[in-house]
């Protein structure tokens, strides 16, 4: 923090009661990456929303009972969670400055995440496939926007995450790419909430009668 | 969505998308290349092209970027109210008979162009660039938290703009109204480019938007100098840190809910559709969740503006801060919870609607005491009427009326008559340009020497305030009237010639209103050229209370050589009563963050796959897309962000201001 | 390089760092309350849709607390409680998104869509149908 001068002796300089030599400003990127975490939280609030709107909309079409895949849906699960943990495994990593190390765990996350995105856009093709893609109702309009922004979200964690690991080789774990390592986390981990929501509230509530 | 028709690279853009049939778009395009060509020449004669880049484009000074929000504002002010000129000529002539000048196909994109930029392209730039250039100084620091990401935000913003002005020469605009409901912005019944233009240029603009208050909640919450708790920041910092809340929580609405009409328009999905499950309210319903919360994006700031000018030319402390701030962060939480207002029509039925009722009326109520506290403020002060004041006691006049018949809206029975009436669009006029327009107006008066170095000719100002005042009044008095008989909005043409005198009275009143803008214009340029004799010296031209008074006029690059200390409220005041010194020596290096030539660049590239996007130019979407993303990471590989203004420099610049301050003494 | 790095950022803010125990035990709870909402609606273990609803529901509640706590470190220190006010506010305007617009669709669906009486809310089978 900033050092105060001694104030108010008689006859002392009273102007150093109003300033400061050296003042630098705390780094703000964390809270300002968690305040637009937020507004992303709403984002998916909104498509929540109209998916709480239109998700019994079936227009004469397939339902969510008759759709979803479950065991696949509870594969995705357990890849995206394996993923929040070894990045958690990854950031404890770059604290103890261990680059190699690091770099793997960040690897192994990326994959986990590749194969959540693979497995999505497989069951994307089929539903589509089968003539349940998102134009056919507004329940499945709802239901690819909700899922499908998820998976636009998590393949833009992924890209960068490998821009990250090509920074860290390249610069090392110094303050920036610290930075850099802390806000991918709470990005990542915030994708692996947004997705309880929606394994919940759109795939296992979908197929409740 | 794609059509056999489509060129595989230009998509659905072909030589008939210019208005080779449209005089008046011919005409003002012919005028816009000339004034083009004549600026493009001046900046080669003058070899200004290197500044133009290295000063203003690739700047990250909150300073700048501040100046030239307001610079896109004010011009875009002059766009759309050409369009409200245009409109009320119409209404003036088009009665039996007559068609008037403007079919329907061109009025309706008219009155849609119209509320669109207003919004969008005016009021948020000019609040924006307020809060941009004041909040840093007010509370004793020298940038805001993110600068690259204040390039960008701007950038953004101007590019959303001239996406929008594009579609004036290039294609057309959307004609369904500035919020664009659906099924009309549909694909089966809007087409044309009309309604994508409107999508792509607020989907670009509302990204910098809320970069830019991700910005400002951090700057204010980690920026401020030691000892500016937040009970002790500046009232206009306060109504800032809540209006960029309100950004952060509301902006995501509606980027997802215009994606999803995108996503309508272009794969044929059913959100909003009448068919295959779609729900055409939820649109409604979804967008004015943004809606109403905007609205007091607009007026907030605009509310700490009167705040600082009640209490600088009243000579006096502000009174009830306190209770000002409480009022302020009321508005904030409750501006959630009256957005069904907007469509009390749309049957809800009554239980629904009643709520909705009551919480409309609760939200006056915080704003009623802050009324109270400016005008008590005033009292027992010594008031100087310079032109800040001026317009803060018009907007008090005004405002207080406007809000009335807000709560007289609130009522969902006067609603179902008057809704979407003429009575409706008084009523927010009334609110927006007696709030808003009038508290920017006191703002770019007020702050305006400390921005440039000279204050703005008060002869001009004068007029164009009078003019403002009786130009307001002579225009939306008779709309009221016509909104109380009946008459509903977004109509081009009349049958019964009884309404004839009102829009009559409203035109008049709107050519008092246009000599105001003009005298405006002329305000600035006397003050340029007479900018010797209006020169501020001191950098405190009207005893002002808070911290950006304390810096030249303009702040030099750093703002401040040492951060204050604050130990009270209304800090320069403080200062100035306990006979502060300016330090003299010790000056140290200071750091600062460095220009980029990537919020420019990632802005355009995102501005040109917008406009592939609309006219279905694929190829080009997806190549620039590309690129836009390839160059935001290209932009992360730079770690060398920043640079020290030495410490010798600073010292010279300020024994400058020091020698300076001496003379006057 | 990474001199300049260390002096640059004074004023260091406390993060919360996690440790290889926080990791586990969230992993472990969350595997758990992933486990047993997947078990009880592939094997219709409750009868009722709506309580079971509920059920899956309140464990998502859970999860997502889980989550905060251990993997994302939330607590009221974190950047001066700011981060934890942040997550308030957040939190209660999705609730207000999300419980007023189901209140005000549901409204407008059962006034204004005639013939789809249930609008939201309807069952799959009344759903398919309507013509």
């Amino acid at each position: 923090m900033s050092t105060l001068t001694a104030q108010g002796a008689p006859g002392a300089d009273l102007s150093s009661r109003y300033y400061v030599a050296h003042h630098h400003p705390e780094n703000g990127t964390l809270l300002g990456f968690w305040i637009y975490l937020m507004s992303d939280c709403l984002l998916f609030a909104c498509l929540f929303a109209a998916y709480a709107v239109l998700g019994h909309s079936y227009a004469g079409g397939p339902t969510g009972a008759e759709l979803f895949d479950l065991p696949l849906v509870a594969l995705n699960t357990a890849f995206l969670l394996l993923s929040s943990i070894t990045y958690g495994f990854a950031m404890i990593a770059a604290q103890g400055q261990k680059k190699n190390a690091t770099l793997a765990w960040l690897a192994i996350t990326g994959l986990f995440g590749a194969a959540f995105i693979y497995f999505e856009v497989y069951e994307f093709l089929h539903l589509i496939h089968e003539g349940a893609g998102p134009q056919r109702s507004g329940f499945l309009t709802a239901f690819f926007s909700l899922v499908g922004t998820h998976g636009l979200h998590v393949s833009s964690g992924i890209i960068w995450l490998v821009t990250l690991m090509i920074q860290v080789s390249k610069h090392g774990l110094g303050e920036a790419n610290l930075r850099r390592l802390m806000c991918l986390s709470l990005f990542w981990h915030f994708l692996d909430v947004v997705w309880i929501g929606v394994f919940t509230f759109v795939y296992l509530m979908g197929v409740l009668p | 969505m794609s059509q056999p028709t489509d060129h595989l690279i230009f998509g659905r853009l072909g030589w008939d998308a210019i208005p080779y049939h449209e005089p008046i778009l011919m005409a003002t395009f012919a005028a816009v290349a000339l004034g083009g060509l004549v600026v493009f020449a001046l900046l080669t004669k003058y070899r200004l092209w290197g500044t133009l880049w290295r000063d203003w484009i690739t700047s990250i000074d909150h300073k700048k970027i501040g100046i030239m929000y307001m610079i896109l504002g004010l011009v875009m002010l002059l766009r759309g109210f050409a369009d409200a000129v245009m409109m009320r000529m119409q209404q003036m002539v088009a009665f039996g008979d007559n068609a008037g000048f403007l079919p329907p196909h061109h009025y309706d994109q008219i009155f849609t162009a119209h509320g669109v930029i207003m919004i969008f392209f005016v009021a948020m730039p000019l609040v924006t660039g307020l809060m941009n250039y004041v909040v840093p100084l007010q509370i004793g620091a020298r940038d805001v938290a993110f600068p690259f990401l204040n390039n960008f935000s701007f950038w953004m913003t101007t590019f959303g703009a001239i996406l929008v002005m594009i579609s004036l020469f290039v294609g057309e605009f959307a004609r369904t109204g500035w919020l664009a409901y659906p099924p009309l912005s549909g694909i089966l019944a809007s087409p044309d480019v009309g309604v994508d233009y409107y999508i792509w240029s607020l989907q670009i603009a509302g990204v910098g938007t809320l970069l830019s208050g991700v910005n400002l909640v951090v700057t204010i919450v980690k920026m401020r100098a030691p000892g500016m708790s937040l009970m002790k920041m500046p009232v206009f910092t306060w109504t800032s840190l809540c209006t960029n809340v309100l950004i952060i929580a509301v902006f995501p609405v509606l980027t997802a809910t215009l994606a999803m009409l995108s996503m309508d328009r272009m794969f044929g999905t059913n959100f909003f559709t009448n068919d295959l499950g779609g729900n055409p309210m939820m649109y409604v319903n979804l967008i004015w969740i943004w809606g109403h919360p905007e609205v007091y994006i607009l007026v907030l700031p605009v509310f700490g503006v009167y705040s600082e000018v009640a209490s600088t030319f009243s000579g006096k402390r502000l009174f009830g801060y306190t209770s000002m701030v409480y009022a302020t962060v009321v508005i904030t939480i409750l501006s959630y919870l009256v957005w069904l207002h907007h469509f009390f029509t749309m049957g809800s039925g009554a239980s629904v609607n009643s709520f909705f009722g009551i919480t409309t009326m609760i939200i006056s109520i915080p704003t009623g005491a802050k009324i109270f506290n400016w005008l008590f403020t005033m009292y027992k002060g010594r008031i100087r009427f310079e032109l800040p004041m001026m317009w803060t006691v018009a907007f008090m006049c005004t405002f207080v009326v406007g809000g009335m018949t807000g709560v007289l809206l609130a009522v969902p029975p006067a609603d179902f008559v008057l809704h979407n009436s003429l009575f409706l669009i008084a009523h927010f006029h009334n609110v927006i340009i007696g709030g808003v327009l009038f508290g920017l107006f006191a703002a770019i008066n007020y702050w305006f020497p400390k921005a440039f170095g000279f204050k703005l000719d008060p002869f001009w100002g004068k007029i164009s305030f009078w003019c403002w005042q009786v130009g307001f009044w002579i225009t939306f008095v008779p709309v009221y009237v016509l909104g109380l008989m009946g008459v509903t909005r977004r109509v081009s043409h009349f049958d019964d010639l009884s309404l004839k005198p009102w829009f009559w009275a409203a035109g008049i009143g709107t050519a008092i209103i246009a000599v105001g803008v003009l005298a405006m214009l002329i305000q600035f340029g006397v003050s340029f050229m007479r900018r010797k004799q209006l020169r501020d010296v001191s950098g405190d031209p009207w005893n002002g209370r808070t911290l950006e008074w304390s810096t030249s006029s303009p702040p030099p690059e750093y703002n401040f050589a040492f951060t204050p200390v604050v130990h009270d409220n209304d800090t320069w005041a403080d200062m100035k009563e306990n006979k502060y010194q300016r330090p003299r020596s010790g000056f140290v290096d200071i750091h600062m963050p460095a220009n980029t030539w990537a919020g420019f660049t990632i802005a355009a590239l995102s501005a040109v796959c917008g406009f592939a996007l609309i006219w279905h130019m694929w190829i080009i979407a997806v190549v620039f897309f590309f690129a836009t993303v390839g160059a935001t990471i290209v932009h992360t590989f730079n770690y060398k962000r920043d640079f020290y203004v030495k410490a010798d420099h600073v010292a010279k610049v300020e024994g400058e201001r020091t020698r300076m301050l001496e003379s006057l003494a | 390089m990474s001199a300049h790095d260390h002096n640059h950022d004074h004023g260091h803010a406390v993060h919360a760092h996690g440790s290889m125990k926080d990791y586990v035990i969230g992993f472990v709870l969350s595997v758990i309350l992933t486990a047993i909402p997947f078990w009880l609606v592939m094997n219709k273990v409750i009868e009722k849709s709506s309580t079971l609803g509920v059920v899956i529901l309140a464990l998502a509640a859970v999860q997502i607390l889980v989550h905060m706590v251990y993997f994302l470190h939330m607590n009221t220190k974190s950047e001066n409680g700011w981060n934890m006010l942040a997550l308030i506010f957040t939190t209660v305007l999705v609730v207000i998104l999300l419980s007023g617009s189901i209140w005000v669709m549901y409204h407008l669906n059962h006034n204004m869509m005639p013939g789809m009486a249930q609008g939201v809310g309807a069952s799959a089978q009344t759903m398919r149908d309507m013509p």
